[in-house]
């Protein structure tokens, strides 16, 4: 189990339903366990593609997604959901969180979906409302800002309670899309290193996708999404 | 499953105005439903019960449905009479067991009066073997006394003792009989039939009040007293109607046959089911026509719950797609919009049958006094049920659609909806 890499795609191509051209064609990438991944990509360049189908919700045409040595591509559609659930926190944008459930209830929802992050999160603080309560925390969350709807907290707040969710059940790996790009810059720096800190605190691989370059200081590798994806220098039709 | 049932409550919470004027608007499709098939097959038990023990129901020619609206029911008015020599031929027939004379046509207050004999409180039945109670005074003795049934000394808060004066023809417009008034004697127990509205009075009585009338009419320069009708000749010239009861019900095909063929005026006898029948069968065209109504009504509420589902389903991508980044599966999406639409069904169809029982209670008492209509509190009857069910299961099916609509989403927009 150490030795498989985290994520490994062989040969991978992608293309969406109704259009000729593939969108993504990857020859290899290979992630190692305990990497913090940049993965740079300006929009439009398959970056959400890619996430789609590292969390087993696209399959690809040709090639193989590894995921902790397991073939997404070969599994069932239901059985890929379950990995998800189990191993990839999941991290967006923007409107990370539920509107009608509170910030507690938004931490423990990949709980509510995977046994086994449920028994990680309660393995590793007593219960997944004191796991949660711990995360929340750790990433600044005050007390006070528990009780409220998940609609009056800030952009900012919004992002962190995400990010504890992402966490939460110590999953091996979280897929971070843009998660700062809608915060400010000082904000920006703080959430980052709110995350990384976290990530080695569970031990998760991260893989962070954004087209903001100056954030790729704090990360072990980076990857040009656009030098590694093929598609666009292949003939149409192919 | 429970995780799902706990997302759907609170998504649906949080979209609770909207959800809730639907479930109303299920709730009130399911009240009418079912409150058409209540009144339509209570009617039917409480025309049947009226009438149990009788027969057959003898008077002059006429559709049979007619002879039975009027006779038993006090519906409508009857266009010829029978002669009283023509009734106790009859009642003298070998077969009959008992024939009780009805002399309609005039009221009191609204309800109708009933000339009739005491075997009326010996044979009639009603709602199976039950005979008529006293709750209290006893029956009439003398010419001027009167019986009144349940709903009559209810409304009108009579007593035994009270005197009554009646009026002339169906309604309270006719002119009245008051210098021959009537005493109450007795009070008849509750029977939930047109008993229950009704007047009793000997037939001598009906005889005696137009003594000095003629035509519909006070004759002008011509008044009997009271004290002096007894010096006059009572016996009744004619009646409106009999209810007859045979030794033995094989025999009522024979005794029909005879009375139809009765030479002395022409006659007609007709079994009491057969009529209500005949009636059921013309009615049953309105009946099929209420409920198909009622039924488009349901389909109208469930087309707006699928609606406001679907509608609803483009400001929830972004949701979906958080459960989906979480975990759900695309089979849970579907399950969890199934859940809502049909919980919402659920929930209307409990409301509406709720509000039904709500309805049936106020409603009951003035149906039963205005019209008779006796509607029993149940909260859900077997063929309601069969209704209620039949509802649930184009809810089911009608949720399908935005289940449907929502796996298809959730397959295409993946993680990231493409708003």
């Amino acid at each position: 189990m150490t030795a498989a890499p985290i994520v490994r795609l062989d040969n991978l191509r992608f293309t969406w339903p109704g259009q000729s051209a593939a969108c993504l064609h990857i020859a290899e990438l290979v992630v190692d366990a305990g990497e913090r991944i940049f993965i740079y990509g300006p929009s439009g360049s398959g970056k959400s593609t890619l996430l789609a189908l590292l969390g087993g919700v696209l399959t690809p045409q040709h090639g193989r997604v590894r995921v902790l040595g397991a073939d997404l591509s070969s599994m069932r559609p239901s059985l890929r959901d379950r990995f998800r659930s189990d191993h990839v926190g999941f991290l967006f944008q923007l409107f990370n969180l539920v509107p009608y459930l509170s910030v507690i209830e938004n931490v423990v929802l990949p709980c509510r979906f995977s046994a086994r992050r449920r028994a990680q999160a309660v393995s590793a603080g007593n219960s997944v409302q004191g796991e949660a309560l711990r995360l929340l925390a750790h990433l600044d969350i005050d007390a006070s800002l528990l009780t409220r709807r998940v609609t009056e907290l800030s952009v900012g707040q919004q992002q962190r309670v995400a990010a504890a969710r992402a966490l939460l059940g110590r999953p091996e790996i979280v897929v971070a899309d843009e998660p700062t790009s809608a915060l400010d810059a000082d904000r920006q720096e703080a959430f980052l290193q709110l995350l990384l800190r976290e990530c080695d605190a569970v031990a998760a691989t991260l893989l962070f996708v954004s087209h903001d370059r100056r954030l790729a200081r704090a990360f072990t590798r980076e990857i040009d999404l656009a030098a590694i994806n093929r598609a666009d220098r292949e003939p149409q039709g192919s | 499953m429970s995780h799902l049932l706990y997302l759907a409550g609170r998504s649906a919470w949080n979209r609770r105005l909207t959800l809730g004027l639907t479930l109303i608007a299920i709730a009130l499709s399911v009240t009418l439903l079912l409150g058409v098939e209540r009144v339509r097959h209570d009617a039917r038990e409480s025309f049947a019960q009226s009438v149990s023990g009788t027969d057959l129901v003898i008077g002059a020619r006429t559709s049979p449905v007619q002879l039975m609206l009027y006779s038993v029911f006090r519906i409508g008015e009857a266009t010829n009479n029978v002669k009283w020599e023509s009734f106790q031929h009859l009642a003298a027939h070998p077969l009959v067991a008992w024939a009780i004379p009805l002399s309609l046509g005039d009221s009191h207050r609204g309800y109708s009066v009933v000339g009739t004999s005491t075997a009326y409180f010996d044979h009639f039945r009603y709602s199976g073997e039950q005979t008529l109670t006293f709750s209290a005074g006893t029956r009439f003795a003398n010419l001027f006394e009167a019986v009144v049934g349940a709903e009559v000394a209810e409304r009108l808060k009579y007593r035994a003792g009270d005197r009554i004066v009646l009026n002339h023809g169906a309604s309270d417009i006719g002119a009245e009989h008051a210098d021959k008034p009537f005493t109450v004697v007795g009070i008849l127990a509750r029977t939930g039939t047109p008993v229950d509205r009704s007047v009793h009075v000997p037939l001598e009585a009906i005889e005696a009040i137009h003594l000095d009338w003629q035509g519909g009419a006070p004759m002008p320069g011509v008044a009997i007293p009271a004290e002096y009708v007894r010096k006059f000749d009572l016996t009744p010239k004619n009646i409106t109607a009999a209810l007859i009861g045979l030794k033995s019900r094989a025999a009522v095909f024979r005794m029909q046959r005879y009375s139809n063929e009765y030479e002395g005026e022409p006659l007609m006898a007709v079994l009491p089911g057969v009529a209500l029948d005949q009636l059921w069968q013309v009615v049953g065209i309105a009946e099929r026509v209420l409920l198909a109504v009622s039924g488009m009504v349901v389909a109208v509420g469930l087309a707006g719950l699928v609606a406001v589902v679907l509608a609803s389903l483009n400001e929830r991508r972004r949701e979906l797609a958080i459960l989906r980044s979480v975990g759900a599966r695309p089979r849970e999406i579907f399950l969890l919009l199934m859940i809502e639409a049909v919980g919402i069904t659920l929930a209307g169809a409990v409301a509406g049958v709720i509000l039904l029982a709500i309805l049936t209670a106020t409603l009951a008492p003035v149906a039963a006094a205005r019209y008779g209509l006796i509607i029993e509190q149940r909260y859900v009857a077997s063929g309601e049920l069969v209704l209620l069910g039949a509802v649930v299961a184009m809810g089911v099916l009608a949720s399908l659609l935005p289940g449907y609509r929502a796996y298809k989403l959730s397959l295409a927009d993946g993680l990231t909806p493409r708003l």
